[in-house]
């Protein structure tokens, strides 16, 4: 008997006893519904996580001077990072996937205020440092560009900074610090933050670029800064975003042959060791799903005995009219197969339906939140379920197919 | 000259594990059935009547004992080679006429091609409705055996038997679940299609108004062959 006589044949014989057969499908559906349910939630969260994590600046790359990854060999005469490397960095043509660029220069000082005096790092930053780095104040203001134009000894400092001067870090605005031993008023207190990628975020100070360039930080040439804060237009242009910068880098300090004397770091890593762990969680999901699957496989076992026990008969009449073991084998796993597929597609749309309701839901309670079905996860059920009623079919098939035709006649 | 023998069982021997005790169904039964012969098989319950119709309808193989049906010898045969040849050679007639209650008349007719395999669907279908024609039943091919009289169904099983074109019918009490004027009936047209169409008909049955109409009676008693009939119209 070919396939679709045999699918025919099936069909008719499952509907023949459609409550039982509905029973057993339902078993399928629900377990398919929620391993759909489960990876489109799963897939959701990744997305929400991968998209908050973007929020707090993944999609950020720090640029330094030197080459650090190239061992062993040397760049003989290393140019350091000038502002004019970060202008044509900010160039948009240059770089379509740069969105900002703010440079920085670095260095660590004695802060003194009041009898106190503490080490820690100051930074002189344009104000748009700030929201590139997702640093904001608790209290006073920001740097601003006057600060800039007017090289004004202001800073803002960190709550640890603050801390460690005063005691205390609220109300110290309008306070007095001596960095260096150079006087500076206090605008602004930033928030705490914990570990920042380079050391604490919190035990700093913020002072105009152009104060440190001209007072604090001398560096060998005038245009010389310490790291450049590139902001990427989103997170998956990172990638290509690192390869702008280098180019346009190479280019200027001509290096485009050797070793690089810049260094270009993401937190892609960061999001990348984030998307595992979603991945995991999913996969963790999906697996727990997978299990009531299986229980839906076993349900479809049960029925196939269930069915081979009452049509021993049948099975014993088709064998004495020629069927081999092969035929009553493929009889029983194709209806098996039929039952777990059909359980599988209402699952799909099932499981659809599960998604949908969770994105209103989420949407309602005010936490925004997409579960994404992929294609993959609908292939994976229907080819996962199909693949259950073979399995699960073949053990009560099998018991059909190897009964003795003069047995299975006499039953009754 | 040799005759045409369509049936030959030698010493037939099969035995049966019941828990610890052996049965022995067939005690050495020997037959020979010439083709075209219409040959009733009787005896008493116990006489192992039943095995020897399973043994020639090579639904089941001897313990002991070389059988050969149509010139296939069947003892050492696999399951699937049985099931061949059951397909090609054997057509049943049961007593509760077996018929796949979910299908139509034409279905359950076409269901031994099925198996056989070689022919399209419309061919099938062409062959199944020309052995219901031949039963009688071209007007109820469409119908369920739910909606068939019991003489009907036992028709529908009777051109299920032809439609291969087997070298032996077996009916096993064709007539037990039908009233007697309907059991006749199918008798007769048991009979009529062995004339027709020239194909050995064996049946089994414990009704000696049944054997009556056959030339030929074979008794078993014990799990031997008393009687192979030759002497009252058998051929020999």
């Amino acid at each position: 008997m070919n396939l679709s006589q045999s699918i025919l044949e099936a069909l008719e014989s499952l509907s023949s006893n459609k409550m039982r057969s509905g029973l057993t499908v339902l078993g399928i559906v629900i377990g398919v519904a929620a391993v759909i349910a489960m990876l489109a939630v799963g897939t959701g969260a990744q997305d929400s996580i991968t998209g908050s994590i973007s929020g707090i600046g993944t999609n950020l790359l720090f640029v330094f001077s030197g080459g650090g990854r190239m061992g062993g060999e040397t760049v003989r005469n290393p140019k350091p990072l000038t502002l004019q490397d970060a202008a044509a960095i900010a160039d948009p043509f240059l770089a379509p996937s740069v969105e900002r660029v703010a440079p920085v220069l670095q260095s660590s000082f004695v802060i003194a205020a009041g009898g106190n005096q503490t080490s820690a790092t100051v930074s002189g930053v344009t104000p748009d440092y700030f929201p590139l780095s997702n640093l904001t104040l608790s209290e006073g203001e920001s740097i601003s560009e006057d600060n800039l134009l007017g090289r004004a000894s202001v800073a803002v400092v960190g709550p640890d900074l603050a801390d460690a001067l005063f005691g205390f870090h609220a109300g110290v605005v309008g306070e007095n610090i001596t960095i260096d031993g150079q006087p500076f008023r206090i605008i602004g207190v930033l928030v705490a933050k914990g570990g920042g990628m380079f050391g604490s975020q919190d035990n700093a100070a913020y002072i105009p670029f152009d104060t440190a360039q001209s007072r604090l930080i001398s560096r060998r040439t005038r245009d010389q800064v310490d790291m450049l804060l590139v902001q990427v237009v989103n997170a998956e242009a990172v990638p290509q975003a690192v390869d702008e910068v280098s180019s346009i880098l190479r280019a200027r300090h001509r290096t485009a042959v050797g070793a690089d004397d810049f260094t270009v770091s993401s937190q892609q890593d960061f999001l990348t060791i984030a998307s595992t762990i979603t991945g995991v969680l999913t996969i963790f999901l999906g697996g727990i799903a997978a299990i009531s699957l299986l229980v839906g496989g076993i349900g479809i076992m049960n029925i196939m005995l269930v069915s081979v026990t009452e049509r021993t008969r049948e099975i014993g009449l088709r064998k004495a009219l020629g069927a081999r073991k092969r035929d009553i084998l493929v009889q029983f796993l194709t209806e098996s197969s039929l039952l777990s597929l059909f359980g599988g597609l209402i699952g799909i749309a099932f499981g659809w339906l599960i998604s949908f309701i969770v994105e209103k839901v989420a949407i309602a309670s005010g936490t925004p939140f997409y579960p994404r079905i992929g294609l993959d996860a609908v292939l994976l059920a229907t080819i996962f379920s199909a693949a259950v009623g073979l399995f699960f079919g073949i053990y009560p098939a099998n018991r059909a197919a190897n009964l003795e035709p003069v047995e299975a006649l006499r039953y009754e | 000259m040799s005759k045409d023998w369509v049936v030959v069982a030698e010493d037939l021997v099969k035995t049966y594990k019941m828990g610890e005790v052996e049965v022995n169904a067939l005690r050495g039964a020997s037959l020979k059935i010439v083709r075209g012969e219409v040959v009733a098989i009787m005896g008493p319950s116990g006489s192992g009547k039943s095995t020897m119709m399973n043994i020639i309808g090579c639904l089941d193989r001897p313990t002991s004992g070389a059988y050969t049906l149509d010139g296939e010898v069947v003892a050492d045969m696999t399951d699937d080679q049985l099931a061949s040849v059951r397909n090609r050679k054997v057509g049943f007639v049961f007593q509760s006429f077996n018929l796949l209650s979910r299908q139509t008349a034409l279905f359950n007719v076409e269901l031994p091609l099925r198996y056989a395999g070689q022919m399209d669907a419309s061919a099938r279908r062409a062959r199944a409705a020309e052995a219901l024609k031949a039963v009688g039943l071209e007007d109820r091919m469409t119908h369920r055996p739910t909606e068939l009289s019991g003489g009907q169904q036992q028709r529908v099983a009777i051109a299920r038997a032809i439609v291969n074109e087997p070298a032996i019918i077996m009916a096993d009490e064709p007539t037990g679940n039908l009233d007697s004027k309907v059991g006749r009936e199918i008798m007769s047209l048991l009979l009529n299609l062995n004339k027709e169409l020239g194909t050995t008909l064996i049946i089994v049955t414990h009704d000696p108004a049944i054997a009556s109409q056959t030339r030929r009676v074979i008794k078993l008693v014990d799990g031997v062959v008393e009687d192979e009939g030759m002497k009252n119209g058998g051929i020999q």
